[in-house]
């Protein structure tokens, strides 16, 4: 099957296109050079074409979403369709169901998305919830970083076992990068207890959490992973965790990028970029860690951006939970992983005159405006933590428009004046630089590059088309346009299908999903897989046997081979 | 001769899977490590053998073949205004996919078993949340152990021994000996022998009971009377000293809580206790799930609908309203015109006048068991036994995913293949 797309205004990144006129054309679900006089013509008529929208974090299936959907009805209730010829129906705002997760992603010109954190245990559940989500390519995240394997390999200082216990790790949960979320703080959990900083001492397994980023950083280089460390960081919801925050970033340079990528991921920095003591002299301190990035190159991180009203934040990061339901007098959802990792589900309202909320509004920003290169913060909302992903669009025009931030900033607690940079911040963000952050960024971040987050020769034929004419709009003052073209997409293209027109979704196919498959030499496997099988033996309450998730559960697989040093086959 | 290791059991939410299973000519000769309810399922009983239908409740069955049942099964849920689909809970998370389906495309309501279990648990849910864990977690870390209006002595008899009261862990090398155990009871039951400490609750005061123990945690002994729902205040004052000084609290929590009086704010009043306590130590609370994939039904009707239960598609988008849309609600209002029970008997377990209103109302059963539920239906159709004989999903009790594996060739249908062939049937017979 054959498309072509005329006449649009494609802003391209990667290949150095910025608002030129080009054509596009597509065969058999790849972008092509040329294509025959037979293939169907999309007139874009000097609309805006991008690739097709990547989303690096975003918590979009599994254990943790569901328990957000059983707590809050509430939040079920709130955009509600019926189901039609073509599409189930639509739930949810929050924690929208499996079918509206693919389908707003789509319309908004998403096509790929990565769930951000799954424990190896309950990772059956998360790739189950994936194979619902229509449209969409996807993958997950693992989570490693208060494994109890981790930990003893880390203590043990063996390399080599903990890069095989990653790789296996990433097979058993078909996961496709390593996910870290307060480094030991998943274990000091378990006994209600928290990590206060990067040389706190786990108690029982006696490594710190700086050993254990610094390690899972190098096995995932030896591994030669696609993607770098994705890290949460230590102290997140804490007054003053910046500095946690940059010294976890200064680790990055004890490693060494296999890969032409970052070596450390940083994520939803909205909610670890912060400075005062209190909740009192709470204040930004997004310029430091915005200054960092500035100056350093192994290192990225995304917005997390705060929206306003209904949020669920939900977490790996257990102890910052039942802080959040305490603080917040909210219900509360608690899901300890034995040997791995806990985590917590707490529905939050964010509200403008609320100084501590104004200023987190103000920090996503300023970490978008201040980070010079786009490639190096991407635009997430940490979806639902930070606000729902259908928000993209709001956080696109606010970077657009110095206009509508002034505007907005007009409506908020005063606080956003005297503790944050935002009113005095006049940059206005491009298509190009949007491009970036949406798609050539989280993509190059990801370690996909090759065929995703841009529209070369090669890549895969992911398109939307925004109805927008750059050239005829002026975002700064047309705000409102911008926000709305980029809710609605006039045309997305999925793997070469038409998938939705005119905001509305018109075909559903699945979506691939991404996992890694990184080799390693089978007698380093063979020697940590002792150590598993009396894990198994003594402390897992299943089997070994039936802790693999099975390819019943990955029906449209994308497997990533990864793996530095080249091992005997099976 | 085949031995199958690490087989999984499809009776409780504990949800085994540490069993061996011999197969000698596709029959199930030998089922180790089960306890005995398990064994029961897996060595089969009472299977129907075919295909059945009647003309009305009152004359007897004759087989039929299946397309014949299939196709009066789908004229019945067709020809319904207010069709209600229900059970579930012993089947695979596959099936359950799949009769969501066909509620959306019938506009019925789907409910499953917990409406008479533990449905009062996900309301409490939906006002505090639930702070839980794996039962792993529980097995390395807990050192005080509650059974509140649960005995699974008899009802889940593994439990015990696999993830809490003599489970040895990291922490937890002892076992038993390492461990408190509180059970509160209405009646001293075989777990409440084992205890070391039973609190023997009056009827329907478990409320009270939960209320007290959280004032005293919060420093209010002040205010608790002598005796609190038949405890005196000394004992309570006592567990709440046990509770705040452990180091990992695990309450489990039956039906007892849950279909006692005051229902889900029992739960309510015990999640909001489990939380203040974590102010003290760590505590998590789990609910102890009957059928082996009651959990199952919750999940993935959750991650479809937004709702883990009592979903009502007349609308078209799923609606959600316990009290108006869970099966008892459109029995008892004599609403349902039409119902299909699957995986779970409403015959046996539900009010009386809600099995009068489904021997009055067309019935279609899916079940490879011969129950109450046969004797009102209308259309009986055999299937092959999940977990034993069909592969598929199952949740256990703290929200752990399974594979569930096929132990014997089946001599029926799997449920699914039925609910794809009703779904398509209701379709061509629709027009659609």
């Amino acid at each position: 099957m054959e498309l072509i797309i005329k006449n649009g205004t494609v802003y391209d990144p990667v290949k150095g296109i910025n608002g030129d006129k080009t054509d596009i054309s597509i065969r058999d679900g790849k972008i092509v050079d040329k294509v025959s006089g037979k293939a169907t013509v999309i007139d874009a008529a000097g609309r805006l074409v991008m690739a097709g929208g990547v989303d690096a974090h975003s918590h979009i299936a599994g254990a943790k979403v569901n328990v957000g959907r059983i707590m809050r009805p509430e939040d079920t209730r709130s955009g509600i369709k019926p189901r039609t010829k073509i599409t189930r129906p639509f739930t949810g705002y929050t924690v929208p169901n499996v079918y509206a997760m693919g389908y707003r992603y789509a319309q908004m010109g998403y096509t790929t998305v990565f769930e951000a954190a799954q424990a190896i245990m309950k990772a059956r559940h998360t790739h189950e919830e994936l194979e619902e989500i229509p449209i969409i390519d996807k993958g997950a995240l693992t989570l490693f970083g208060s494994n109890w394997p981790t930990m003893d390999f880390v203590r043990e200082k063996d390399m080599d076992k903990l890069a095989a216990y990653v790789a296996w790790g990433l097979l058993a949960s078909r996961g496709f990068g390593v996910k870290c979320v307060n480094p030991g703080g998943g274990e000091m959990w378990g006994f209600g207890k928290n990590v206060n900083g990067l040389d706190d001492v786990v108690p029982n397994f006696d490594v710190t959490p700086k050993e254990i980023i610094v390690s899972l950083m190098k096995a995932n280089e030896m591994l030669g992973l696609p993607h770098s460390l994705h890290l949460h960081c230590n102290n997140l919801g804490k007054p003053g965790n910046y500095k946690t925050t940059i010294a976890s970033m200064e680790l990055a340079n004890q490693v060494k990028a296999s890969k032409d990528r970052q070596v450390m991921h940083v994520t939803h920095l909205t909610f670890n970029s912060w400075g005062g003591t209190n909740w009192g002299d709470f204040e930004s301190k997004a310029d430091e860690v915005a200054n960092y990035l500035n100056n350093n190159d192994n290192v990225t991180g995304d917005m997390g951006q705060l929206i306003w009203g209904s949020a669920t934040t939900m977490t790996a990061d257990g102890p910052v939970q039942y802080a959040n339901a305490k603080l917040l007098h909210a219900k509360w959802g608690n899901g300890d992983v034995e040997l791995e990792d806990a985590s917590g589900v707490v529905p939050i309202y964010y509200v403008k005159q609320i100084s501590v909320h104004a200023i987190m509004w103000a920090i996503g920003l300023e970490l978008a405006l201040l980070t010079k290169d786009p490639y190096k913060m991407l635009l997430t909302t940490d979806h639902p933590n930070g606000g729902p992903f259908v928000n993209y669009p709001e956080v696109i025009a606010l970077l657009m428009s110095n206009k509508k931030r002034q505007e907005e900033i007009k409506t908020l607690h005063e606080a956003v004046h005297a503790r944050t940079k935002i009113p005095e911040i006049e940059r206005e963000l491009d298509f190009g630089e949007i491009a970036i952050m949406t798609r050539a960024g989280t993509a190059k971040v990801l370690g996909l590059l090759d065929t995703k987050g841009h529209l070369g020769v090669g890549a895969d034929a992911d398109i939307s088309i925004y109805d927008i004419k750059p050239d005829q709009i002026d975002p700064s003052v047309e705000h409102a346009k911008i926000k709305s073209a980029f809710s609605s997409a006039a045309y997305v293209i999925k793997g070469g299908q038409v998938v939705v027109k005119d905001g509305q979704i018109t075909a559903t196919p699945p979506g691939r999903t991404y996992w890694v498959d990184a080799s390693v030499p089978r007698q380093h496997t063979n020697e940590m897989m002792k150590d598993i099988v009396k894990k198994f033996k003594n402390y897992y309450s299943m089997q070994l046997a039936n802790y693999m998730v099975q390819d019943e559960y990955v029906t449209h697989a994308q497997v990533v081979k990864a793996g530095a040093i080249p091992v005997e086959v099976n | 001769m085949t031995v199958i290791t690490d087989a999984l059991c499809p009776f409780c939410g504990c949800l085994c899977d540490d069993l061996t299973i011999v197969v000698e000519d596709n029959k199930i000769t030998d089922v180790k490590q089960a306890c005995k309810l398990g064994t029961a399922k897996i060595m089969g009983h009472h299977r129907i053998k075919a295909p059945m239908m009647r003309k009305d409740k009152n004359s007897e069955f004759t087989e039929v073949s299946y397309e014949e049942a299939i196709n009066e099964a789908a004229k019945i849920l067709s020809n319904s205004k207010r069709p209600l689909l229900y059970g579930w809970a012993s089947s695979v998370c596959e099936a359950h996919k799949k009769g969501i389906l066909l509620a959306e495309e019938l506009g019925a309501i789907i409910d499953n078993t917990a409406t008479v279990c533990h449905a009062p648990s996900t309301l409490a849910v939906h006002e505090k949340g639930l702070p839980s864990a794996t039962l792993g977690q529980i097995k390395n870390r807990a050192d005080v152990i509650v059974f509140w209006g649960s005995n699974p002595v008899h009802a889940h008899p593994r439990h015990m021994g696999r993830y809490s009261v003599f489970a040895k862990g990291l922490f937890t090398e002892k076992g038993r000996k390492g461990r408190k155990v509180i059970v509160v009871d209405v009646r001293k039951t075989e777990t409440a022998n084992m205890a070391d400490e039973f609190v023997q609750v009056q009827q329907g005061s478990d409320y009270l009971v939960v209320s007290a123990l959280r004032s005293i945690l919060s420093g209010h002994a002040d205010v608790v009377p002598d005796t609190v729902g038949g405890v005196p205040k000394e004992q309570l004052i006592k567990i709440v000293e046990v509770l705040k000084t452990a180091k990992f609290v695990s309450i489990f929590f039956g039906m007892g809580l849950t279909q006692s009086k005051s229902m889900y704010k029992n739960i309510d009043n015990a999640i909001s206790l489990t939380f203040e306590l974590n102010s003290f130590t760590k505590c998590v609370i789990t609910p102890m799930r009957g059928h082996y994939n009651v959990t199952g039904f919750g999940q993935v009707c959750a991650w479809e609908t937004g709702y883990a239960t009592a979903v009502d598609f007349a609308r078209g988008a799923p609606y959600y309203n316990p009290g108006e849309t869970a099966a008892n609600d459109v029995l008892l209002r004599k609403e349902t015109d039409a119902a299909m029970i699957i995986a779970g008997d409403a015959g046996a377990h539900f009010p009386a006048d809600s099995v009068r209103h489904l021997a009055r109302i067309p019935v279609v059963q899916i079940d490879p068991y011969w129950n109450p539920t046969t004797e009102v239906s209308n259309v009986v159709i055999p299937v092959a036994i999940c977990g034993v004989e069909v592969a598929g999903t199952a949740y256990r009790m703290d929200g752990v995913s399974l594979r569930m594996r096929k132990m014997v060739e089946p001599a029926h249908p799997p449920d699914t293949e039925i609910l794809e062939k009703i779904t398509e049937r209701v379709r061509e017979l629709r027009g659609e």
